[in-house]
Formats: C-alpha cells, sequence, structure tokens
C-alpha cells in the first residue's frame, strides 16, 4: 500500500519535524514490543526511513513493576537517511514507575513525556523507588508531561466486551500507541489490519484492542493537555518497494534466496538461543521453499547435522549466538578439513559464558576467527544493519560455495532485532550462485581425485549417489590431490598451508575495501558489523563541521579486503570502535602493524553517535 | 539397487585399497568383511551408500569400505547421519559407532536418533574398552573393571545398550557377535531390510586391551549354554541339547530345564512384532552368567521416520501454499513505494 491519511479535523497545530525518537517502555508483559513494533511498521509505511532498538530483559516475566523487569522499544523516524536508533528521546512513554525511573535520564529536556498516571499508586513508586510522586512533585517539571490515566481510559473503552480486569488492563499498550499514533499524525489502519489479523480467533479481544487503540488517538484529539502534534515527512530514499525488516528476518531471506539462486534445498539445523532463535523460527515458516528446518538436541548436534546436509550436496546451515558457537567449534574445524560449504549464523550477544543474553556485544570476533584447535582458517564477514543481512547471507554462501568451506557470518542483538526499510529487490536481477558437481565416472576412468583442487584451489563438492566418485571424507590429515589418510609430515604442512592460502584467496574475489570521504586525512575511523550506524552518523557529523575525518566500515573481516593495509597507512589516526575490548583493533594491528587506537564499551548497549563524535574530536587535537 | 544387467559386485568390490590399521587380531576386520559380504549379497549400490562415523577404532571403518564416507568428531555420526538423510533420502546411511563414541560422549545423540526413528543403520561396536585412547574402562566395561584410569576398579554402573535403545523408542533392536559371522551377517541384512532406525550391538572383541570380553560366548565349548538365538514367534530355548529355556515367573525371566514337566509352551515365545517393548526390555536384561545372553533381533516393528516426516511437511506446504516464489514472499504484507 503507499500512504494512507485519516481524515479527521485537526484543529490543532501541526509541527514539522525532521526526524524524532520516540521510545515506549513499561513492564515486561505490558506489550512494549508490540507497541514499538506497530509504531515502526506504520512509521515505515508512512515513508520515513526508520530505525528500531528493542531493549528487553532476560526475564521472560521479571516481578512486576520493578526496575529489573522493565521493557523497551525505541523508534527514530526521519524524513532523511538515518543510521540509528537515535539518542536522545524525544518523547518517552512511561507504562509505570520503574519504567520512568529507568528511561527518564534519556529523554531531552522539554520533551514529551506520556505517563500511565493510573500506575503510579504507593506500591508501584515504592518498588521503583521512588519516595515521592513524580507526577505530583516538581521532579518532571523540565519536560512536556502528560499524566494520563490509561488504565482507566482502557477500561471504559472496553467496557461490555465481556473481559476480565486482567484481560481489559492488558490493552493499555494499544491505548498508549493510539496517544503517539496522534501525536505523530500516524495512521491506525495497519495496526488496526494487523488486529483483526492476530486475534481473528477472539473476536472480544480484537474489538477491545481496536477500541482501546482508537480511544488513546481520540484522547490526543481532543484533550486539551495536547497543544500540537507533529509531523514527519516522508524520506527520500532511493526509489523503489520498500518493507520494513528486521535483522534476523532479512538475514533468513537472504538465506532462502541464497538456496533458490543456487537452486538447492536449505538445509537449517539450530538449536534454541537468544538472539538467534527467530531465524529458526522465521525459516521455519517457509517449507514450501524447501527449507528442512531441524531442531536438534544440542548445538553440537546442530552444526553436525548441517555438515552432513552439506556432504549430501544441499545449502547447509547453522544459526547460534556466541555461547552456541564455543559448541560448534569442533565440528566447525572439521568442516574445514572436509571443505565442504556451510554458514554458519553468529548473533553476537554480551558474554562471556551466559553474558548478557537479550544485550548486544561484538565480542565474538577473536571466537569466530580463532576458536578452533590447530590451525583452522575460516572465512569471516559481518553484516552492518538489519537490511544489510539480506545481502550478507547471500554474499556468504555464494563464497562458501565457491571455495568450499564454512564460513561464519556476524549479526548481532542490536542488528537482529532492530528493523529498517529494506528494499525490495528485483529476483530476476539477482545473480544465479553457480555449483558445479563433478559428474559420474566410469571404472577404466582414471580414480577420482577428492582433494584436486582448481586454480582458487577449492576442491570438488562430489556428491553422494555420483557413480565413480566415491570417497572418504574425515577429521585425519588428507593427502593433497587423492584425499586419502596421510601422516606425511610434509603433506600436512603443506595441506595447512594450501587451506590457509585457498581462504586468503577470497580476498581476491571481495570488493576492495571503500571508504566514505577522503582517502587520505587526520583520522580514519574503522568499524565492524552493528556499530556502522553509529559511526557513520558521527562521521558524517564531523565531515559536515569540516573535519578531516573519514570512515571504512569493514564487511569482510577475514580475509581483509586487499586495499586495507593501503587504506590504514593513509590517515594520520585510526579509530576503531568497537563494543568489545579491541578486537578488531588487535587484527588489524597485527596484520598492519598500525598504532590503531580504540573505543571501547561493554554495557550490553550500542554507541550513541556523540560517544564517537567526542572520541574523534579528541583525535583531532 | 541394480539392475539385473548390471554385474554383480563380489564382497571385494565393496573395500578400498587402504591399508586396514586395525591390530592383528582385532574383531572389526570380521565385521567389515561380514558388511561387504551382505552388500554383495543385496547388491547394494557403492554409490548410493554412505559410512559415518565418530572416532575410535571402529570408526576408521569408513575408509576401507568403497562407498561415500564420512568420519567425522566423536560421538556425533548420528548428528551428522541425521542431516544428511534427511537431505537426501535416497542414500542408504550406516553409522559405526564404538562403545565410548555411542555411549559416553555421544550418549545424547544416540538418544535422540533413536526416539526420531531416522532411517539409518548403526551398528555399535561393542568391546567393553577404549582401544583407540589405549585401554581405559568404557561405559559398557563391568563394575570392578581394572583398567589403566581404574586401577582400584570401575565404579560406575556398566550401560546396557539395548536397554537404552529401546527405552529410546528404537524401532530395531539387535544384537550379534564379531565371530559368528553367518549369525552377524544375517542380522546386518535384516538391519538394512528395515525402515527407520535399527540399531544392531555387535559384540567385539579388543584383543589388545581387552582380550576375551565375551569368551563364554565365542568359545565352542560355552557358547551353547551361555547365548540364545532368538527367532521370532518362536520359544527361547538353548543349551548344548537344547533342553534348558526362559520362562516368565511374574515379571521376572527364569530359567527352566525342559522335561519333567516343563514343556516348551511354558516358555517365553519371542515376538519382534510387538508394539509394546516390554518383553524386548526383558530381554535386554538378560546377562551372562546368571542367563544365557540373547542375540538376533529383539525388536523389529514399523513406525514414521523421521526423514520421511521432514520432507513430507515440504511436500505439504507446497501443495498446500504453493510453489515457493521469493517475488511473492518479497510483496506480501505491508510494503509501500518511493517513487
Amino acid at each position: 500500500m503507499s500512504t494512507t491519511t485519516d481524515e479527521t479535523t485537526i484543529v490543532k497545530e501541526i509541527q514539522p519535524l525532521e526526524e524524532a525518537t520516540v521510545r515506549f517502555c513499561g513492564d515486561s508483559g505490558d506489550g512494549m514490543q508490540l507497541a514499538g513494533t506497530q509504531f515502526s511498521n506504520t512509521s515505515a509505511l508512512a515513508g520515513n526511513d526508520i530505525a528500531t532498538f528493542p531493549d528487553f530483559p532476560a526475564e521472560i516475566r521479571a516481578p512486576r513493576g520493578t526496575l529489573a523487569g522493565v521493557s523497551g522499544f525505541q523508534i527514530h523516524f526521519a524524513s532523511h537517511d538515518i543510521f540509528t536508533p537515535g539518542e536522545a528521546v524525544d518523547a518517552l512513554v512511561a507504562m509505570n514507575p520503574a519504567a520512568l525511573k529507568t528511561n527518564l535520564g534519556d529523554l531531552k529536556r522539554n520533551g514529551v513525556l506520556i505517563i500511565n498516571s493510573d500506575a503510579f499508586d504507593k506500591k508501584s513508586l515504592g518498588q521503583a523507588g521512588y519516595e515521592t510522586n513524580p507526577i505530583e512533585d516538581e521532579s518532571l517539571s523540565g519536560y512536556q508531561t502528560f499524566a494520563v490515566p490509561m488504565t482507566s481510559m482502557t477500561r471504559g473503552a472496553v467496557d461490555g466486551l465481556d473481559l476480565s480486569v486482567k484481560e481489559a488492563d492488558r490493552c493499555r499498550n494499544f491505548f498508549a500507541m493510539g496517544l503517539v499514533f496522534w501525536l505523530y499524525g500516524r495512521s491506525m489502519e495497519p495496526t488496526l489490519r494487523f488486529i483483526d489479523a492476530k486475534f481473528a480467533k477472539v473476536a472480544n479481544v480484537a474489538e477491545a484492542n481496536r477500541r482501546a487503540l482508537k480511544a488513546g488517538h481520540a484522547f490526543g484529539e481532543t484533550t486539551d493537555a495536547f497543544r500540537s502534534s507533529y509531523k514527519v515527512d516522508k524520506a527520500k530514499l532511493a526509489p523503489g518497494r520498500y518493507r520494513n525488516m528486521t535483522g534476523n528476518q532479512a538475514l533468513a531471506w537472504g538465506l532462502m534466496t541464497a538456496a533458490k539462486l543456487s537452486e538447492k534445498k536449505l538445509f537449517l539445523g539450530s538449536y534454541p538461543i537468544t538472539p538467534a532463535s527467530d531465524i529458526l523460527h522465521e525459516l521455519s515458516k517457509y517449507k514450501n521453499f524447501d527449507v528442512l528446518t531441524f531442531q536438534a538436541e544440542d548445538e553440537i548436534a546442530a552444526v553436525c547435522s548441517a555438515i552432513g546436509a552439506a556432504y549430501g550436496g544441499e545449502m547447509a546451515l547453522t544459526t547460534t549466538s556466541g555461547p552456541g558457537m564455543a559448541l560448534k567449534g569442533e565440528a566447525m574445524g572439521l568442516a574445514m578439513m572436509l571443505e565442504l560449504p556451510l554458514v554458519i549464523v553468529d548473533v553476537q550477544r554480551g558474554g562471556p559464558s551466559t553474558g548478557l543474553p537479550t544485550k548486544t556485544e561484538q565480542a565474538d570476533l577473536l571466537q569466530a576467527m580463532f576458536g578452533r584447535n590447530g590451525e583452522s582458517p575460516i572465512p569471516v564477514i559481518a553484516a552492518r544493519s538489519p537490511a544489510d543481512c539480506f545481502d550478507v547471507a547471500i554474499e556468504a554462501w555464494r563464497l562458501a560455495v565457491r571455495f568450499m568451506t564454512p564460513i561464519v557470518v556476524l549479526t548481532d542483538g542490536y542488528i537482529a532485532n532492530g528493523s529498517e526499510p529494506w528494499r525490495i529487490p528485483n529476483v530476476a536481477d539477482l545473480p544465479k550462485i553457480e555449483v558445479k558437481h563433478p559428474g559420474p565416472r566410469n571404472e577404466d576412468d582414471p580414480p577420482f581425485m577428492a582433494y584436486k583442487r582448481n586454480e582458487e584451489l577449492a576442491r570438488p563438492w562430489a556428491i553422494p549417489g555420483t557413480p565413480g566418485l566415491m570417497h572418504r571424507v574425515g577429521g585425519l590429515e588428507k593427502q593433497d590431490g587423492t584425499g586419502n589418510v596421510s601422516y606425511d609430515p610434509a603433506n600436512h604442512h603443506h595441506m595447512v598451508l594450501t587451506r590457509a592460502k585457498k581462504v586468503a584467496n577470497i580476498a581476491s574475489v571481495v570488493p576492495k575495501q571503500e571508504v566514505m570521504g577522503a582517502e587520505s586525512g587526520k583520522v580514519l575511523v574503522v568499524s565492524w558489523g552493528g556499530t556502522y550506524g553509529s559511526c557513520r552518523t558521527a562521521v558524517a557529523r564531523m565531515q559536515a563541521a569540516g573535519k578531516s575525518v573519514s570512515h571504512a566500515h569493514i564487511r569482510y573481516l577475514n580475509p581483509f579486503p586487499s586495499n586495507l593495509g593501503e587504506l590504514l597507512s593513509s590517515f594520520d589516526k585510526i579509530l576503531v570502535p568497537e563494543l568489545n575490548l579491541g578486537q578488531l583493533r588487535m587484527l588489524l594491528r597485527d596484520k598492519f602493524l598500525v598504532d590503531a587506537v580504540g573505543l571501547n564499551k561493554v554495557q550490553g548497549k550500542p554507541f550513541t553517535t556523540t560517544e564517537i563524535a567526542d572520541k574523534i574530536e579528541s583525535l583531532l587535537g | 539397487m541394480a539392475s539385473a544387467e548390471l554385474p554383480v559386485l563380489k564382497p571385494a568390490d565393496y573395500g578400498t585399497d587402504q591399508d586396514v590399521r586395525w591390530c592383528p587380531g582385532c574383531g572389526d576386520y570380521s565385521i567389515l568383511a561380514q558388511m561387504k559380504k551382505v552388500m554383495s549379497t543385496l547388491n547394494m549400490s557403492r554409490e548410493d551408500t554412505v559410512f559415518v562415523s565418530g572416532i575410535g577404532c571402529s570408526s576408521r571403518f569408513p575408509y576401507y569400505m568403497n562407498t561415500y564416507g564420512m568420519h567425522s568428531v566423536h560421538g556425533r555420526a548420528p548428528a551428522f547421519a541425521t542431516g544428511l538423510k534427511s537431505a537426501r533420502q535416497d542414500l542408504t546411511v550406516f553409522v559405526i559407532t564404538g562403545d565410548g563414541d555411542a555411549l559416553s560422549i555421544g550418549g545424547n545423540h544416540l538418544m535422540h536418533v533413536l526416539r526420531r526413528n531416522v532411517n539409518l543403520n548403526i551398528i555399535l561396536f561393542n568391546n567393553r574398552i577404549y582401544g583407540l585412547t589405549k585401554g581405559q574402562y568404557s561405559p559398557t566395561s563391568e563394575k570392578g573393571k581394572v583398567t589403566k584410569s581404574t586401577p582400584m576398579g570401575a565404579i560406575d554402573n556398566p550401560i546396557h545398550p539395548l536397554s537404552v535403545a529401546l527405552s529410546c523408542e528404537a524401532t530395531f533392536v539387535a544384537r550379534s557377535i564379531d565371530v559368528h559371522i553367518k549369525h552377524l551377517a544375517d542380522t546386518l541384512e535384516k538391519a538394512v531390510a528395515h525402515k527407520g532406525v535399527s540399531f544392531v550391538e555387535v559384540y567385539q572383541n579388543c584383543n589388545v586391551f581387552n582380550d576375551g570380553a565375551y569368551k563364554w560366548a565365542t568359545d565352542k565349548d560355552t557358547k551353547a549354554d551361555t547365548v540364545l538365538e532368538l527367532e521370532h514367534g518362536k520359544p527361547l530355548i538353548f543349551g548344548k541339547n537344547r533342553d534348558k529355556g526362559i520362562r516368565l515367573n511374574g515379571i521376572t525371566p527364569e530359567v527352566v530345564e525342559l522335561g519333567k514337566g516343563i514343556t516348551e509352551d511354558d516358555l517365553l515365545f519371542h515376538d519382534a512384532k510387538s508394539a509394546d517393548p516390554t518383553l524386548a526390555y526383558l530381554l535386554t536384561r538378560m546377562s551372562h552368567p546368571e542367563f544365557p545372553e540373547p542375540i538376533g533381533v529383539l525388536r523389529d516393528i514399523d513406525a514414521p521416520c523421521y526423514d520421511d516426516a521432514i520432507n513430507y511437511q515440504v511436500q505439504q506446504a507446497k501443495e498446500t501454499r504453493g510453489e515457493a516464489s521469493l517475488e511473492k514472499l518479497f510483496n506480501s504484507g505491508d510494503t509501500w513505494v518511493v517513487e
């Protein structure tokens, strides 16, 4: 659909804005993720560029009303290209005192603060550690505060629908949505459609949510409290058809697309783990795309089953997060020895061990590079944003089959759960992925050489069922060419070098490292993965101020692009912001002997643009 | 299966040119020989057969078969085989494993491959010792077993592999002995014929680290009294003179002598086709020296296979939702156009 406008009598002032950041926060049972998702989709449909940041606790339901149980969802939307979910919040919806307490610090001075005043009772205030009610004291005077009795208004709206009080109260998030929809001139239509589909089987719940949504909207329109609403124009995105995508969804679709482009079945062996499970869920929906999803008994079985499918000649995939990849290490080494194509997706989260399962981090880079026994080179590529996951997935499979190698795709919780507009590609324009399997041989043909390599050092992918190509693969060292087991010391040395060289060869077929800005200067910001948006925005801001700063965002982490060393040497200073203690920086220093400086943060949160801009400023001196 | 015009392959045609590196006298040689023989008897296609193994002496097996093969990581062969068979239903897939591989490090995977009923043939070489790591006790070693890692005797209770298999819903469960070559070949043939997971335990001698572990079952003088050959529908009779049998006393099996008022009809009759695994389970609990140990097929029932089901769902999804179209998928739901 295109844009829809509600034909409402708007008598209030409408202030135009270029961009805005809104955050919904409440108890982990309050439906804040749903509210945020609906608002994002609606904003995307209205033509804004958007970036989102869901943030929720690891517990399914932390005790109600507690600071630990606060769940939030932030949406940044704009009439221009944006790359981050924003930092300072323009409008905050707080469903209870705990949510207010934990989120108020991010609200701009004089920002819009919408509070469910019904939730500010003595008990809840106490749980959040408030001695006095902030609605009644002066502490919120610096904001445009709107204390709205959402619970009672929602109850009123759904009266007569034969709902329990608990059921009625669960519609509060729709009331909040309706109010914010009004505030930003959003159409309710997409959400009404969503309600129809989602609650098709429970007519009274559907009606209750519809009424709550409309009541929230009507409240904004009629109450005297709100004097104006806001309008953010359509973004000038590249022409085309768009849809809103999360990283996990884009990754799943990219993998399905890669399977189609190579005319393969897709076999996923996976074990549920936050924040990667949604890829398993998403792929499980599309079995009609020749997708086989195997929920294995553990992470090890997941990767092993995928390797079995790869040996069988199909597109094989395993998806996980950091602790899961740790378990997969041995089998990944085997896949590297077998020289079979396999995509291993690691949606990074806060570590080590169980760490912060629902929070983001970038600390698995070294694990992806080195987390195996022996010399075990595996290529590594990383997605930079939700929509980019689609392209990275296809690229990963393309490289895996071309070089007959497992490959690691790194994303992170921030990219995986966040969303942004994705420009729908023309399927016919997507290049096919050519996969060659050697054909049958006769008894009197010379014996098949399972490890005879092509000029790029890839071995043939001979698949079971082909007459005359019977061969055995395994983790014991193989004689070059024949693939027979070999304990010959010189052969082992040769094979270790050959496998390393094969992976290094990938650099010759991937694009040269691009740079945003001049190719030489004072500071080069080097980033990878999910920090792309904040780095890019910070650098753009500095460039606009005339500073000598450029930005190189690395997609290919192993091997690095062939021109990266030269690029690094063209700048006085290299800054590497990372959500770890300096993993890429270590690799760059090792490989290129550059004195790269780090900006490191391990708090389970993405960088703000300001953090990066401040660091660049300090390096510029 | 090959058509009639194709030459029938001899057992040797199923072997590779690789040197077999098991210790001289190892029971593995016998199993390898019978496997080649069975493949020849059944005229199995080499290119449509895959041997998947884990780690251990037995797991070198794929290197010696002129078929497709994968020597994988320790204990995980069932997982590799599950992925392979799910993706490629047209292949005949064997899992070759040992008591350490399948029951210790791979215990989890064994449990799941059995309960899923993936159409695989799992051959467990049980020598009750760790051979490749040079002589530590294994999950099937008897309590009190003195080895390099248990100088004062093993204190763990041993696992009964067939009991485990049955409790994991295995649809085909059998046992044979490395040197009983005819029985072994016959058992392997039946395993191949079974649709669904087949689990065959083979008592196998490690003449270096655990020589004679099954001497009672292989010695000419004792085997008739210590081993009971199961036949579907037949009473449980054993002994040199076939004068002993197994009778149920309540729910407990007991050894009885035929004659003196006890006839065949008083004995327990073997029913490998019973949907209820209880009697088969009782058989797995009969251990030497209190009982003769049953060999042959304990259970052989039909049940839906995992690999059929996972592919059926794909088929079903195609029928109900139509052939996959990326174009349609991408443009489904809420989209918008930027001019």
